[in-house]
C-alpha cells in the first residue's frame, strides 16, 4: 500500500518533468524545489498562519505555477534550442529557490504540519493493517491530477496541440501551433503538478529547504527507465520502481536502495538508452 | 619569443612574486580561502579537460571525493598516498567510462551523475572503512621530516599554502603541456568535428576516455589534499552542491581558453569571501550569477573584454559614420 502512494506521487513529480523535456528538450533540475515550495507555502499558510488546508493547497499550487510561468519566460525562452543551456540555467534557479527558502524560513527548524486528516483507514477492516488518511489523500489527489492531465491531453484541442509539439516542433508551428504559449502551459502545468505533490505531501514529510534533492534523483531515475519523453514509460516505471525502492528499503535500508536504483538506471542508458517505452518519442 | 609571448611571460611572474609575499600579508583565514582557490584551481582546469571533448560530467566532485577517501584510508605515509588518490581516481574513472562512453550528451551528463551518486551513497552506507555519514576524521597531515636536518609540518597553513601553490602550479604546466600537445588537438577535434576526425581514423571514444581519466587523476590529487589539509572528510563534502560550483565556475570564467575556468574560480572566490556578510545569501548569488552569464555573455568572463571592445568599437564607428541610430 506504501508503494501503491509512493508511486502514485512519484508519477505526478516524473510526469511533469517528462513533459517538459518532451515540449521544450530541457531538463528542469529545479523541478525538485517547486516541489520545496509547495511544501513551504502549504506549512506557511496551513500551519502558521491558519489558512484552511484546501485553501492552502490551491494557493500552494497557484505560487509555484506563477513560479514556473516567470522561470519560462525569463530562463528557458532565451535557451530555446540549447539543451545544456536550459539545464544550467534551471541548476541557477535551483540555487535561488533554495537559498530564499532558507532566508525566508530559517534552515534547522523541524517544520511538522499537524495531519489534517487524524484517523485512519483499518484495511478491509483488518485491525492491524491501517493506512492513514493523509497518505490515502495523497493517492487520491494524484491519481485525480494524473486523470485530468490524461483527459485533457487526449480530449481537448490544447492537449492535442501540446503533443504536436512534442512530436514535431516545426510541424506543430506550421499548422499555426503556437510552440512559445504552448511552452508556458507545459511550464506552468508541470509547475503546479510538482507545487502540488509538495503541498500533500507536506504532512507526511519533514520540510527542509533540501528535500527537493532526493525527489529529483528518483525523479530522473523514473524518467531515464521510463523511457525520455514517454509519459506512459514514465508511469509504469514510477510503479515499478517505487514498488521496488519500498521493498528493499523496508528489508535492507534506504541508501542500498537509491543504490541499486541508480545502478538500474546506469543499466538501462547502457543497454536500451530510449528505456522501456521509448522507441515512440511522444508525450 | 614574440612581444606579446614576452609580456604574457611578465604577467605570470609578476602574478608569481605577489602570491610568494601574500602569506605575510594576508590574515590566517584569508589563507584558508587562498589554498581552497589553489585546489579548486587545479579542479576546474581539469574539468575543462573534459568539456573540451564536448561531454560535460557531472561525476567530477565524486571522483574528486575517491582520491581524498583512497588518500585518507590507504595506511602509508601522505606523500605516497597523495599520488595514489589521483591514480585510484582515475582507475574508478577508467572503470566508469566503460559504461559511461557508452552515451553521449544529455545521456553522458545523466549517467555521470547516476554513477557518481551512486558511489557517494556507498559512502554514506558502508561505515567500515568509510566511516558512513559522518566520514573520516584524523587524517595525518603532511609533514617533512629530515631528523635534525629540516622538518616542515604542513598542517599548518603557510607551508600548505606554499605546498598547494607548488602542486597547483605543477599541475597547471602539466595540463597546459597536455592541452597544446597532439593529445590536446585531437580533443578540440572530437569534440567539434566528430564524424570528420572519425573519418580520419581518430577513435573518439578512446580520446574521450583518455581526456576523462587524465581529468580524473588531477581531480584525485585535488581531493587527497583537501583531505590531508583539513584531515577529516565525509561524502556531504562530494556532493551535487560541490558539482555545481565546479560547473558555475568554469561556465562563468568560460569554457573557451585555458585561463577561463581559472580566472572563474578566482573572481568568484574572491567575490564569495567579500560576501561573507550575507552567508545565506550566498547560493543565491551563484545562481544569479549563473543565470545571468549564460544570457548575456555565454562564452564567460573571459570574452567580457573583447565584447567590451567590441561594443566600444560599434559606438565609435556609429559616431564617426553618422548612421542614425535605430528608434
Amino acid at each position: 500500500m506504501n508503494s501503491l502512494i509512493a508511486s502514485s506521487f512519484t508519477a505526478t513529480f516524473a510526469v511533469g518533468l517528462v513533459l517538459i523535456f518532451g515540449i521544450m528538450q530541457v531538463i528542469n533540475f529545479a523541478h525538485g524545489e517547486l516541489y520545496m515550495v509547495g511544501a513551504f507555502s502549504t506549512w506557511f499558510l496551513y500551519s502558521e498562519n491558519g489558512v484552511p488546508f484546501f485553501v492552502a493547497i490551491v494557493l500552494a499550487i497557484l505560487i509555484t505555477a506563477a513560479i514556473g510561468f516567470l522561470m519560462e519566460r525569463a530562463l528557458f525562452r532565451p535557451m530555446r534550442g540549447n539543451q545544456f543551456g536550459g539545464l544550467i540555467v534551471s541548476i541557477g534557479m535551483l540555487f535561488i529557490l533554495q537559498t530564499l527558502a532558507v532566508y525566508l524560513f530559517g534552515q534547522g527548524l523541524m517544520k511538522n504540519i499537524t495531519p489534517y486528516f487524524k484517523t485512519s483507514w483499518h484495511v478491509f477492516g483488518i485491525e492491524s493493517v491501517t493506512v492513514a488518511h493523509s497518505r490515502l489523500f495523497v493517492f487520491a489527489i494524484a491519481v485525480i491530477i494524473l486523470g485530468a492531465f490524461w483527459l485533457f491531453l487526449r480530449r481537448t484541442r490544447l492537449g492535442w496541440a501540446m503533443r504536436a509539439c512534442a512530436q514535431n516542433p516545426e510541424a506543430a508551428a506550421l499548422q499555426g501551433i503556437s510552440i512559445s504559449k504552448i511552452s508556458i502551459l507545459a511550464m506552468v502545468i508541470s509547475a503546479a503538478m510538482a507545487g502540488a505533490g509538495g503541498a500533500v505531501m507536506a504532512q507526511l514529510v519533514r520540510i527542509t529547504p533540501q528535500m527537493g534533492h532526493s525527489v529529483i534523483v528518483t525523479a530522473l531515475i523514473v524518467m531515464i527507465v521510463g523511457g525520455v519523453g514517454s509519459l506512459e514509460g514514465a508511469l509504469i516505471a514510477s510503479v515499478v520502481y517505487s514498488f521496488f525502492h519500498t521493498f528493499i528499503t523496508t528489508y535492507i535500508g534506504g541508501e542500498v536502495a537509491t543504490i541499486w536504483g541508480l545502478v538500474l538506471m546506469l543499466t538501462v542508458l547502457v543497454i536500451k538508452p530510449t528505456g522501456i517505452m521509448g522507441d515512440r518519442e511522444s508525450v | 619569443m614574440s612581444n606579446s609571448a614576452r609580456l604574457k611571460l611578465a604577467g605570470i611572474l609578476a602574478v608569481l612574486a605577489v602570491l610568494c609575499i601574500l602569506p605575510s600579508i594576508v590574515r590566517p583565514y584569508q589563507l584558508d580561502v587562498l589554498i581552497f582557490l589553489f585546489i579548486n584551481i587545479i579542479l576546474v582546469v581539469s574539468y575543462r579537460m573534459i568539456a573540451i571533448t564536448g561531454e560535460f560530467s557531472l561525476a567530477h566532485a565524486v571522483i574528486m571525493g575517491v582520491g581524498a577517501y583512497t588518500s585518507a584510508l590507504l595506511p602509508f605515509s601522505p606523500w605516497i598516498t597523495l599520488p595514489l588518490g589521483g591514480a585510484a581516481a582515475a582507475g574508478i574513472a577508467y572503470i566508469l567510462s566503460f559504461p559511461l562512453f557508452r552515451m553521449k550528451g544529455f545521456y553522458f551528463l545523466i549517467g555521470s551523475f547516476a554513477a557518481a551518486e551512486a558511489i557517494r551513497l556507498i559512502w554514506v552506507q558502508f561505515n567500515n572503512p568509510f566511516g558512513g555519514f559522518r566520514g573520516l576524521r584524523r587524517i595525518p597531515a603532511l609533514e617533512l621530516d629530515l631528523g635534525d636536518f629540516l622538518y616542515i609540518d604542513f598542517g599548518a597553513p603557510v607551508p600548505y599554502y606554499f605546498f598547494a601553490l607548488v602542486v597547483g602550479i605543477v599541475c597547471l604546466v602539466i595540463m597546459y603541456r597536455i592541452e597544446h600537445s597532439r593529445f590536446g588537438f585531437v580533443f578540440h577535434a572530437v569534440h567539434h568535428r566528430d564524424m570528420l576526425a572519425q573519418s580520419v581514423g581518430v577513435d573518439a571514444r578512446r580520446y574521450r576516455t583518455i581526456a576523462f581519466v587524465t581529468a580524473s587523476f588531477f581531480a584525485g590529487i585535488a581531493g587527497a589534499m583537501v583531505a590531508h589539509y583539513i584531515t577529516a572528510i565525509n561524502p556531504g563534502l562530494f556532493g551535487l552542491p560541490r558539482m555545481l560550483n565546479v560547473l558555475v565556475w568554469v561556465l562563468v570564467g568560460g569554457l573557451g581558453s585555458f585561463a577561463g575556468p581559472v580566472i572563474g574560480v578566482t573572481v568568484l572566490s574572491i567575490a564569495d569571501e567579500s560576501f561573507r556578510g550575507f552567508q545565506e545569501l550566498r547560493p543565491a548569488i551563484y545562481g544569479l550569477t549563473l543565470i545571468v552569464t549564460m544570457l548575456f555573455l555565454p562564452d564567460g568572463l573571459v570574452s567580457l573584454p573583447s565584447k567590451i571592445m567590441g561594443w566600444v568599437n560599434r559606438l565609435r564607428n556609429r559616431e564617426a559614420s553618422g548612421v542614425p541610430k535605430r528608434e
